[in-house]
């Protein structure tokens, strides 16, 4: 009985960091400024991280803390630092524009939600393997399925670090031609 | 660990994707709504980020490594992603002095 307790309590937690995880994300969307905006979007990730948790893929909820939260958040708000933007610097759409973007994505929600209601199978996500999202299963699919793609990866930063370097400085003097 | 792993038996499948559906409709409207170049790009990684959940809960459901795997190379992407990104924002602030979206429209017919 007292498992069974555990259990409801823990599929509301579910629905409840849903619900969070939504209204976060609207927020996100809708605040003025761009700070808050961002500040918003931490909270977002943070219930994402939570759903990790809930799903027992502790690799993916630690990297998703470490990696989105600490490094790439910060590089956006250091971003917004650098570029100093006013409050008054985005001008507002009219109406018009805003309620064909909301119908835009609620058409696409729709349509989304209607391919799912086609399926209809509503079975329980169910961890069989206990050990599956450990950072030992985990590693161990990493280094052997995967490993030319992960190599690959670190290719892929390092072009991306020396395009980042390429774009953000200046030009010492500008060009003659 | 043990009890946490039971607690997610009564979550069907339908919900997560219901979920994740939800949220990347919220980013592409994000996209559709802000002038905001730096929003925009904040509505992208929230529509990364809800793909990335579904991945997960599909990954558990089906009892395989590999979409748990698949999610963390999503993540090195979106992190080199940011870094062009933001470094190609900066240099539109540079040379406009505004990071709107409408005033890159050179390409406009």
């Amino acid at each position: 009985m007292g498992i069974r307790y555990f259990v409801n309590i823990n599929m509301n937690t579910f629905y409840f960091i849903a619900f969070l995880s939504i209204f976060f994300s609207i927020l996100v969307i809708t605040a003025k400024n761009p700070v808050h905006s961002i500040l918003y979007l931490v909270l977002t990730f943070f219930t994402f991280t939570v759903h990790y948790i809930l799903l027992n893929a502790q690799f993916l909820a630690v990297v998703n803390f470490i990696v989105y939260m600490g490094a790439i958040l910060v590089l956006f708000l250091y971003t917004l630092m650098l570029i100093n933007l006013n409050k008054d610097s985005e001008p507002v759409k009219s109406n018009m524009v805003k309620i064909a973007a909301v119908l835009g994505g609620g058409c696409l929600l729709v349509v989304l939600v209607g391919c799912l209601k086609q399926v209809g199978v509503a079975d329980p996500v169910l961890l069989k393997d206990p050990g599956l999202g450990l950072v030992q299963n985990l590693g161990k699919v990493l280094f052997n399925e995967f490993l030319l793609p992960f190599e690959i990866s670190s290719l892929l930063l390092l072009s991306a670090m020396v395009g980042a370097v390429l774009l953000a400085t200046k030009d010492p003097k500008p060009k003659s031609v | 660990m043990e009890s946490l792993t039971n607690t997610i038996k009564s979550v069907p499948l339908n919900h997560y994707i219901l979920l994740c559906s939800i949220i990347f409709s919220i980013g592409v409207m994000g996209v559709l709504l802000r002038r905001n170049a730096i929003i925009i790009f904040m509505s992208i990684e929230l529509m990364l980020n809800s793909v990335n959940l579904l991945l997960t809960a599909f990954s558990v459901y089906h009892g395989d490594a590999s979409g748990q795997v698949f999610v963390f190379f999503v993540m090195a992407l979106a992190a080199a992603e940011v870094a062009v990104g933001l470094a190609i924002i900066v240099m539109i602030y540079r040379n406009t002095n505004s990071v709107d979206t409408n005033v890159l429209n050179r390409l406009k017919w």
